[in-house]
């Protein structure tokens, strides 16, 4: 399952999961920042769990709920935490964002309001270069002080 | 008219929902029919001669295009300043990574066994790996003397002053290179066909390079050759002058395939072959009088410049001219040059020279306060730059800038003094040391001299059938907020709401050339133009009698809907020219070097931990004279992540070379900082205005990368009481400076001293 | 991306015994692949010379943890993040949790697995020092039965193990009995997460009188396999901790460890990172001994 729809791909066992999502299923909002699980570009949820898409096979995602960032906003409704990414200068030029919500989506589910140390450690695996990452650390307070991810 | 102003105003990214929901495409989200993948066979040796070229077995080499040097249509060469830069290597190479061949084909997954299945011998010739070995010109890689550039920039008598000189104060400082590390890779898809030329999208800068490259290489005239400008992840710098090199790949598999050919680069071939900061190294001597005033001194700053020309002889330029910082020098001889090395040729990246040459000098401001017994408050504070003085080029600072009063901000927002003091005493019976250190310094914005008079950069703002208006720059966004500012300037000189603006896609077809997006000169330039352009459309419309005086955005609104209806879709456009009083000797390097300077006082509080020797920065005040902040969110973004970016420069980010190439082109081994790594990093503005700049503003985007290298490392000696004039700056050159083993910097002579 | 996927297969038998049998069918032909956190690096890199894969990732054989009064059994297959959140983990084997909570960011947690980490056996591995100091033992599991071995000897060079090509780990059992020690881990690197150890350190120690009745100390980043302290150890145990026997610490652990210079670090700043983690921790240790 990707994003609640059931996906049927045909493709060798090793493809990794990011390549058959942006390839396979047009689901180009993982981005291939550096092919080694460092800079969380690729991030997804496989079963509600943060994971990088550039590091799995896919053949270890079948029967899994994937969710990318192209389904967390629904009916043109922007999540709650897209807008204060938007809010707070959280995406500057938006290539680490999809991951980098993910992340904050998969934190605040687990701790709805992280400290300012849970935040740093729930998004170590998300690099930014643009931001410095303060902006990103506004849009997540924000997000959690107004009850939430969606 | 609304009262509500737009400029100044934190109005949203205006691309920005793309952004969060995943729309945005960057090139690798693009595919076109029947379109092939490319990829690159690259040099394995520094330099030498390429004797044989074998394509190896087990591969059907029939099924790729293959180019080679001899199927460029035009002139093998990427335009820039120079041509001497290849496309690609035709029997001789100068660098590791340079590109020989290249290879397209339908599936992306066999390239990578195709580039390994060529193989190349070549015969070795001598290789130069540092800017030392180059100026020793024992062996020639370029020209007649590896030299790229010089410069010389001379004010007063420099030779008399050491004679008056209480105090001599020598140093030397290096700088190394630094990867930009944009988190979206290099890539290029090009399609040719032969009825509408050639068509490139990619992720750059700036589109009107690309173009004229391509022109150069295909022999192709300018109509039929376009540009599109994708969402680009981060730049930096890092994609002003390389895309040209990768659109021109793209566009020679094109040409002979027949077919779209796109090339992504992965993370490791981008960081071993594309551009970095130029490494620096700078020597001072500084003639100071007994109460601590510079009467003269020498600067020599070197810069290495790779293989080729490249950009390097601007790098040198703006490092030159900002090698004296904020600083009355009442006489200085300032000696650069550009030197060639067997390496990748070096680029641009934010800052472009000066953070090199600023890291120098407030060091050795730092450096001179100690030789002179005054603190380092006190000698910056004795040396600035006052209202009707003149800089290192002679040019007179005219706006009422008071860097004294600009530091006391500064002193205060950090809480120095008391810290300073706190810090000494405390390290004398703590383990962790911990120090505070300034730097103080200056950036200026848009082109160099009469660089933006060369530029002649043209904007237009055009009138559309539904009301709205439409910006039309070549000018990009990728992160910086251009998309934004430039519209929130157009609606501000028109009156409008931000809703009502629009801005096109940086396509060359569609846009004319608003100049490359560089040199901090988005805002300030750019912007000023757009904001003439649009009332140009205005203008049209009162003269049209569709337009009152005083009027309403959706009276305004009306009367474009009537006038497009009318006449048809309108452009108004605006020319840069040259303000009055901005005058520049190019020969003799000497008068208004830049319309407009950002002033600014940075602050950082370091602690190092003695078990490890990391240093972590625990508080950081930024604060900067910026003219006017046009929106308060993407500016305080643009500040702090240049100082992320500038932490990274000094603290973590360290290229390892082994003849000529990039050991560690790997996230995992280049060390950018994460999340858990920075400090809160506090951003205060001060506004002057700016009679150059839209609406005020100056630029501002490079401005934070000046500044914190120098003021940690200052904290760093503060703390330590030992010097550091090299960075990167890691716990192993700490470590081994305390320990006084086998110094892995120079340790540059020390003051002089008393005369 | 520098493979070809169509050269490599990965099959998922579903079941450790189903895998077992394929292990002991064709040893040595088929590696194991958990959650993919260092093999896919490879793979990504076109540096992966096995070509077929066999997936033990979530086999609840391999991801249980076992609670027994006297010990633990952590399934090779639990990952980071299954033991930052377990509660005995976290009560009594603290080490552990911490360890995991240095490895790569959380995606890399939550897919990253402690027996990964063992086969792999990089000396730079986060968690295996913290084994080394819990006295662990392996349970490893083929189509020929089970043996338990402890985790000590296991590592045998650079990269190398005792696992048999027909084997897999399937449980790591560590001792319940050291809730009383003070325990310690620390870990130098490159920056603060996502860091590769230039040195780590996990230690356990317990004083009785003032004095160091027992001691355990153990390194990553310092010698080809992870290093258990012995000389050091030997040279404190029975001693009462005071300034001069810290830097007596200090200087054996500095020359027991075999250091390296690689693109990381430098073998002498290791060595004495090394020294001041041992004696950071006994300073700790005789703060800790002195709150009763």
């Amino acid at each position: 399952m990707v994003n609640g729809q059931q996906a049927t791909v045909r493709v060798h066992t090793m493809e990794r999961l990011l390549d058959v999502l942006r390839h396979e299923l047009g689901l180009t909002g993982a981005k291939e920042g550096c092919g080694e699980g460092e800079c969380g570009s690729c991030s997804v949820l496989m079963d509600g769990v943060l994971v990088n898409s550039c590091l799995i096979p896919v053949i270890q995602a079948k029967g899994t709920d994937i969710v990318t960032i192209e389904g967390l906003s629904s009916d043109k409704q922007l999540a709650k935490l897209q807008q204060a990414f938007l809010d707070c200068g959280g995406a500057q030029c938006g290539i680490c964002t999809p991951g980098m919500i993910l992340a904050v989506h998969h934190l605040l589910r687990k701790r709805p309001q992280p400290t300012l140390e849970e935040i740093r450690e729930g998004l170590s695996g998300n690099l930014c270069r643009c931001t410095g990452y303060m902006q990103i650390f506004d849009a997540v307070t924000q997000a959690a002080q107004r009850g939430g991810v969606t | 008219m609304k009262s509500e102003n737009i400029v100044g105003a934190s109005v949203p990214r205006m691309e920005g929902r793309g952004k969060v929901t995943g729309e945005a495409k960057y090139v690798d989200d693009m595919a076109l029919p029947d379109m092939l993948y490319g990829a690159t066979v690259r040099s394995r040796i520094p330099r030498g001669k390429i004797k044989k070229i074998t394509f190896g077995q087990g591969i059907n080499w029939q099924e790729y295009a293959i180019v080679s040097a001899k199927d460029i249509p035009g002139k093998n060469c990427i335009a820039l300043i120079e041509e001497d830069q290849p496309c690609l290597a035709d029997g001789m190479v100068n660098h590791p990574e340079e590109p020989i061949l290249l290879l397209a084909h339908a599936d992306r997954h066999i390239l990578a066994k195709a580039v390994e299945a060529v193989s190349i011998e070549y015969e070795s010739l001598p290789a130069i790996f540092s800017m030392e070995e180059s100026e020793k010109q024992s062996e020639i890689i370029w020209g007649r003397d590896n030299i790229f550039k010089t410069y010389l920039i001379e004010k007063g008598n420099v030779d008399a002053v050491w004679e008056k000189a209480e105090y001599i104060v020598e140093g030397e400082y290096t700088t190394g290179a630094q990867e930009q590390l944009y988190i979206e890779n290099n890539g290029m898809i090009a399609a040719f066909d032969s009825e509408r030329g050639l068509t490139v999208w990619g992720s750059l800068q700036c589109p009107y390079y690309v173009h004229k490259a391509l022109m150069t290489l295909c022999g192709l005239p300018a109509e039929r050759v376009r540009v599109v400008q994708m969402e680009t992840g981060g730049a930096f710098g890092g994609k002003e002058e390389y895309p040209s090199m990768i659109a021109a790949h793209a566009a020679l598999l094109s040409i002979k395939s027949g077919k779209p050919v796109k090339i992504i680069y992965d993370r490791m071939e981008d960081m071993a072959a594309t551009t970095k900061r130029h490494p620096s190294r700078t020597r001072h001597r500084t003639a100071v009088s007994s109460d601590g005033k510079i009467l003269g001194g020498e600067i020599d700053f070197t810069i290495d410049g790779g293989a080729y020309e490249t950009l390097s002889p601007v790098v040198l330029s703006r490092g030159a001219i900002h090698a004296g910082g904020p600083y009355y020098w009442p006489s200085v001889r300032i000696r650069a040059k550009a030197v060639a090395t067997n390496a990748p040729p070096h680029g641009a990246f934010r800052g472009f020279g000066a953070p090199q040459s600023l890291f120098a000098l407030e060091r050795h401001m730092d450096r001179i306060a100690q030789a002179v017994h005054l603190s380092p408050v006190e000698i910056r504070r004795r040396n600035f730059l006052q209202t009707g003085q003149t800089t290192t080029t002679g040019q007179t600072v005219s706006e009422p800038i008071d860097l004294g009063k600009l530091l006391d901000r500064a002193l205060e927002l950090s809480d120095y003094a008391a810290k300073k003091e706190k810090f000494a005493k405390q390290n004398r019976h703590v383990d962790k040391k911990k120090g505070i250190g300034i730097a103080a310094f200056l950036h200026g914005a848009g082109f160099t001299g009469s660089g933006e008079r060369y530029l002649s950069s043209v904007v237009a703002v055009e009138a559309c059938r539904d009301g709205s208006v439409r910006v039309l720059v070549s000018s990009t966004e990728f992160g910086q907020g251009t998309k934004t500012v430039l519209c929130q300037i157009a609606a501000e000189a028109l009156g409008l709401r931000y809703e009502d603006v629009g801005i096109a896609q940086a396509d060359t077809q569609e846009v004319p050339n608003s100049g490359p997006t560089v040199a901090s000169r988005t805002v300030m330039v750019v912007g000023k133009l757009v904001e003439s352009a649009a009332r140009g459309i205005r203008q049209a419309l009162s003269a049209s009698g569709m337009l009152a005086d005083s009027y309403s955005p959706e009276e305004f609104r009306t009367a474009c809907r009537t006038y497009v209806a009318k006449h048809g879709e309108f452009r108004s456009f605006a020319r840069y020219e040259q303000p009055e009083g901005v005058i520049w000797d190019e020969e003799k390097y000497r008068g208004a070097a830049y319309a407009a300077y950002a002033w600014a006082v940075y602050v950082a509080e370091v602690s190092v931990d003695p078990t490890s020797y990391n240093v972590s920065v625990d508080d950081f005040v930024a604060l900067q004279e910026v003219g006017k902040v046009l929106n308060p969110v993407l500016a305080r973004g643009q500040i702090i992540g240049g100082v992320a970016q500038a932490i990274g420069f000094v603290l973590y980010e360290k290229v390892i070379w082994e003849k000529g190439r990039m050991q560690n082109g790997q996230m995992t081994n280049y060390i950018m900082p994460t999340s858990a790594d920075l400090p809160p990093i506090r951003v205060y503005f001060e506004e002057l205005g700016n009679v150059h700049g839209a609406f005020g503003a100056k630029g501002i985007g490079e401005l934070p990368m000046d500044g914190p290298a120098p003021a940690i490392v200052n904290a760093v000696q503060d703390a330590l009481a030992v010097p550091f004039d090299s960075i990167p700056l890691l716990p192993e050159d700490i470590f081994d400076a305390l320990i006084g083993n086998a110094a892995q910097q120079s340790q540059p002579p020390s003051a002089r001293g008393h005369r | 991306m520098r493979a070809h996927p169509a050269d490599y297969e990965l099959v998922v038998p579903g079941t450790l015994s189903a895998v077992l049998s394929l292990l002991a069918r064709e040893p040595g032909a088929w590696l194991p692949i958990a959650g993919g956190t260092d093999l896919m690096v490879q793979y990504s890199a076109g540096n992966l010379s096995a070509r077929n894969l066999v997936s033990i990732w979530n086999l609840p054989d391999l991801r249980r943890i076992e609670v027994f009064p006297g010990e633990i059994h952590i399934g090779a297959g639990c990952t980071y993040t299954g033991l930052r959140e377990h509660e005995i983990v976290n009560r009594e084997f603290g080490l552990l949790s911490t360890v995991a909570s240095w490895t790569g960011g959380i995606a890399n947690q939550n897919r990253g697995t402690l027996g990964g980490n063992i086969v792999n056996a990089s000396p730079a591995a986060d968690s295996l020092p913290a084994l080394m100091v819990y006295e662990a033992e392996l349970i490893l599991v083929s189509m020929r039965g089970e043996r338990r071995i402890p985790y000590g000897g296991f590592h045998v060079g650079y990269r190398k193990t005792r696992l048999q090509p027909d084997e897999l780990i399937r449980a790591v059992c560590l001792p319940r009995r050291f809730s009383s020690y003070h325990a310690h881990a620390r870990k130098v690197g490159a920056r603060n997460a996502q860091a590769i150890a230039k040195v780590c350190l996990a230690a356990l120690g317990r004083l009785a009188d003032g004095v160091i009745e027992d001691i355990r100390l153990a390194m990553g980043s310092v010698a080809p396999v992870p290093l258990r302290l012995k000389d050091t150890e030997r040279t404190v145990r029975g001693k009462r901790i005071d300034p001069p026997l810290v830097e007596l610490a200090r200087k054996t652990a500095a020359v027991e460890i075999r250091p390296i210079d690689d693109m990381r670090s430098t073998a002498r700043y290791r060595a004495a990172v090394a020294g001041n983690l041992v004696a950071e921790f006994l300073e700790q240790l005789r703060a800790a001994g002195t709150k009763t």
